[in-house]
């Protein structure tokens, strides 16, 4: 069943845009960030980051910095190496789910001889003061011989290049490869139409405005350590500080992730400041505060995208898709950080997207460079994967002479095939592709356009469109969710999950007000402290509506379930006869009732709990093991391209989202909105830059790094969803928190493409600033007038 | 060497405040770290970002852009202290509007939006786009940013 727009029930029920609980405290100021905390005896530390992008340390030499005011401590790898603590460890690589062998890294927290990136961790000073302990950071001085760098993974795939690591032959750490080879090959051999592509996918950074930072405490009494940390995964935190790097149980080490601001992939990962803070405050016997600043942020926090691909469509003289080949180089950075194997994976298996491909072989090669470790970015392998795809479809279009929206309707999967299992044996469980982009292109007026493009030309502009449609996949791993009720009959909600923006706070009580007919505003919700939550696996990825929802669906029926029982002493019934509906129990459909609250009370008599059961009510409700589920939608843009200049006007922006069932239409259309704007900061903006030569990092600084600002986003970008109930979870939902970022990237570059069309212009790596877009122009022109 | 201080004495969210700091403290850190007011954020290191933007005698500044010394005598207004209820009609149209996730950017772009109402609250869009163009956000794209800064002016201008 496909509906556009937003079905309405119960004020603050599912569905309803209710507005979020949590954003009283943010307005007021008084949201708590780890950064906001002040602990008595605190002291402050600052890392010192390598400047160079790869070589030996021959000396570091910390007197200086030892002696100046306020200094406690300078600590240095040895000082770690000589105290046991270990490095970071990959959370899994391929050879761990039954894939191929490959080169596994452990990061050190403090590199002891040898650095392979700008910010590589090499020394950290703990003062009294923060300004102290960045005066002495600064007086730390680090002899390192340089090594030869190479920073882009084609230079690192190339014969003779500098090794990262030296056992790690041609930088190669593992090679994926899905589909068949061999079907592929026939099928580009029997194509009317073939068209390739090489392209790169930027490397870009999170930059949530909050930057990292983290707390360390230690209590000798019990041995036990606290860490407040910006994170979105605050028990991922714990396992691997305890595993890995403080080799303590998992119990002596408490994480708390309050308020966080932002998080897109990047903090879902322990860093090597979460583990400095807590040996520091372990040596010092006090707390240990480290605030990363911006320039920190740009040159240590893990990167996204960074990949290299030359990709292939075969085609028949219809224009329906024969064959889809890519074969790949996706950068890692110095170390396979945390889930950095995810994306990679994604970028391959999802390549198919929307469309019905009978054959497809994708191969990529992960790669040492001398950079920071890319890892998981909002997306995540799907921006790179949609990127490829819908790239080569505008080309087949126009290499064939078809319109650019017929070919897509040729090969779109339309919603008569699902369930649909793709080449590469992903299933997809439901969607209308073709009616997205049908409503999308409603939307946006496309048959208006030649009018439009008169009107931009007339001024001596150029004007492009494309339409472009997206497929995610998001529900990755399991979860649990905990429903801890009180003697009052209210509720609190203990999530797995862990909500940095994503309005969790709001629509985890939303889904229990309307299952449990307990009042909206009574119904309570804790998140990251693994004090209070037994056990969860954080946010990112978009899993958490299916997986935190469908726990929360479980720990709902529970205690509709537990309470049926108490319910039947209470009312002097039949277990058989009690009926649940609306907040109420009931006999039969008669007039013996008592309502939910009621009976969570009676589980709290101080003597003689009803039936014997036991005191109290708690349920617990876990999700996992089924099926993603497959967001997708389509997305048009039309831009008008200034040829004198090469600035880039957007001059509309509409998206048709089928998000599953929606919970909250307000908070989905803003990740969408939100989405759609980080997608366009890759297009146009945003690039991680390392010097070529020295491996020096060239985008340190919000003054060199170009970020998305409101002056440079579209006017308006119109946003409709769609329901398509997804068929494999109980809720019927599907993620939505990476799908504006996957779809936007080849939505804006094929509509310049399209405006450029005319003057011979056929591609411009991201991102497409003014200064990329001009000197295309002009190269174009010079071709032609030769 | 002990670090030269300088005593400062200014208006804080309508209290008087003075204080001996370190000459070099910023006004931002000065708000933060002395005052406890951790409504400021701080979101880069090269004035780029506006999370800690605040009010300078009613006009917004970056206060990661002048030493507290600098506001000797002066009056400052943060977010703690835009209005006694948190009731501004920014405040409440963030909140409609769903002009904030994450939270970070919010009283930084809140801050910058007021300086700018209270001079006009009749701007339009394309006013709004240009004076918050110094307040970055991550997370909303900033489209129901802007539509909150208009409906606020709205009940401003009455």
């Amino acid at each position: 069943m496909l509906r556009f727009g937003v079905n309405v029930g119960a004020k603050f029920g599912i569905g309803q845009a209710v507005r979020r609980a949590e954003d009283r405290r943010f307005v007021a100021g008084s949201g708590r960030y780890v950064g906001d905390i002040v602990l008595p005896g605190m002291a402050h530390a600052v890392v010192v980051y390598s400047q160079h992008a790869h070589g030996m340390i021959r000396s570091i030499d910390t007197s200086r910095a030892s002696a100046m005011p306020g200094v406690i401590a300078v600590l240095t790898g040895a000082d770690a190496v000589a105290d046991g603590i270990g490095g970071l460890p990959p959370y899994f690589m391929p050879a761990d789910s039954g894939g191929p062998p490959g080169y596994r890294t452990i990061r050190p927290i403090l590199v002891a001889d040898r650095v392979r990136c700008i910010g590589d961790r090499i020394a950290v000073v703990i003062a009294e003061s923060e300004r102290q302990a960045r005066d002495a950071a600064a007086a730390i001085d680090v002899d390192i011989a340089p090594l030869p760098a190479v920073v882009s993974p084609d230079a690192a795939a190339a014969p003779g290049a500098p090794l990262v690591w030296d056992d790690c032959p041609g930088n190669a750490c593992f090679t994926l490869a899905f589909g068949d080879v061999a079907a592929t090959e026939a099928a580009f051999a029997r194509a009317a139409h073939v068209v390739a592509l090489t392209i790169h996918n930027n490397r870009i950074s999170a930059n949530s405005i909050e930057p990292r930072c983290a707390v360390g405490c230690f209590d000798p009494a019990t041995a036990g350590f606290v860490l407040h940390t910006s994170s979105q995964n605050p028990h991922g935190v714990r396992k691997v500080l305890a595993q890995s790097v403080l080799h303590v149980p998992e119990n002596d080490i408490r994480v708390i992730s309050p308020d966080v601001g932002g998080g897109f992939g990047m903090k879902a990962d322990a860093y090597p400041e979460d583990a400095i803070v807590l040996w520091a405050a372990r040596r010092l016997g006090r707390p240990v505060k480290w605030v990363g600043t911006r320039s920190e942020a740009l040159m240590g926090d893990n990167h996204g995208r960074d990949q290299t691909a030359d990709a292939a469509l075969a085609l028949d003289e219809h224009g329906r898709a024969l064959g889809l080949r890519l074969t790949a180089r996706h950068a890692l950075g110095a170390y396979v950080a945390s889930a950095t194997v995810a994306p990679i994976t994604f970028a391959m298996r999802m390549l198919p997207g929307v469309y019905d491909i009978p054959a497809v072989a994708v191969r990529t090669t992960a790669t040492f460079t001398n950079c920071s470790p890319t890892g998981p970015y909002r997306g995540a392998g799907r921006p790179e994967a949609c990127f490829a795809l819908e790239r080569l479809m505008d080309m087949a279009a126009r290499a064939i002479g078809i319109d650019r929206v017929d070919i897509r309707r040729r090969n779109l999967i339309s919603a008569d095939q699902m369930p649909y299992t793709t080449a590469v044996g992903v299933t997809y469980d439901s969607g209308d592709f073709g009616a997205m982009m049908d409503r999308c292109l409603s939307l946006a007026d496309w048959s208006g356009f030649p009018e439009r493009q008169r009107q931009t030309e007339a001024k001596g502009w150029l004007r492009g469109r494309a339409v472009t449609s997206y497929l995610e996949s998001a529900g990755v791993f399991n979860d649990r969710m905990e429903l801890r009720f009180d003697p009052e009959g209210n509720v609190t909600i203990l999530a797995g999950t862990h909500s940095h923006g994503q309005g969790h706070a709001t629509v985890f009580p939303q889904l229990i007000h309307e299952w449990l007919g307990l009042p909206y505003d009574k119904i309570k919700y804790i998140q990251g402290d693994t004090d209070k939550v037994a056990f969860g696996r954080g946010t990112y990825a978009a899993r958490s509506s299916m997986l935190a929802g469908t726990a929360l669906h479980a720990a709902a029926q529970d205690a509709i379930a537990k309470g049926r029982t108490m319910a039947a002493q209470l009312l002097d019934a039949d277990i058989d006869d009690i009926m649940f509906a609306d907040g109420q129990y009931s006999v039969g459909q008669g007039n013996r009732t008592i309502g939910f609250a009621d009976v969570v009370k009676a589980f709290y008599r101080p003597i003689g709990v009803p039936g014997g059961l036991s005191l109290g009510l708690t349920t617990i409700g876990t999700a996992g093991g089924q099926s993603p589920n497959f967001p997708n939608g389509a997305h048009v843009c039309e831009v008008e391209v200034d040829p004198a200049t090469g600035a880039i006007h957007i001059d509309r922006y509409v998206v048709v989202d089928d998000v599953g069932r929606i919970l909250n239409p307000m908070i989905c259309e803003g990740q969408i909105v939100g989405g759609i704007a980080q997608g366009l900061g890759q297009a146009l903006l945003e690039a991680i830059v390392y010097d070529p030569d020295s491996g020096q990092l060239l985008s340190g600084s919000f003054s060199d790094y170009g970020m998305p600002r409101p002056d440079t986003m579209p006017l308006h970008i119109e946003s409709e969803l769609a329901e398509i109930p997804c068929k494999t979870n109980v809720l019927g939902v599907k993620g939505v928190g990476e799908s504006g970022t996957i779809a936007a990237p080849p939505t804006l570059v094929n509509a310049v493409l399209d405006a450029l069309w005319p003057l011979g212009v056929t591609d411009i790596a991201m991102p497409l600033t003014p200064a990329r877009v001009w000197t295309a122009i002009d190269q174009a022109s010079k071709r032609g007038a030769a | 060497m002990s670090e030269p201080t300088s005593r400062i004495t200014l208006e804080v969210n309508g209290r008087d405040v003075t204080a001996d700091v370190p000459s070099r403290t910023l006004l931002v850190e000065f708000l933060r770290d002395n005052l406890g007011l951790t409504g400021t954020h701080v979101g880069c290191d090269t004035s780029q970002c506006g999370a800690c933007t605040v009010h300078l005698d009613g006009i917004a500044i970056k206060s990661c852009t002048i030493f507290a010394v600098q506001a000797q005598d002066a009056t400052v207004t943060t977010i703690e202290g835009l209005d006694p209820a948190a009731d501004h009609p920014l405040q409440r149209s963030f909140q409609r509007c769903h002009a904030l996730q994450c939270g970070f950017c919010t009283p930084g772009m809140i801050m910058a939006a007021a300086s700018l109402l209270a001079t006009d609250p009749t701007v339009g869009a394309a006013e709004v786009r240009g004076a918050l163009e110094g307040n970055l956000c991550r997370c909303t794209g900033y489209q129901p940013i802007i539509a909150a800064v208009l409906e606020a002016g709205k009940e401003l201008a009455g």
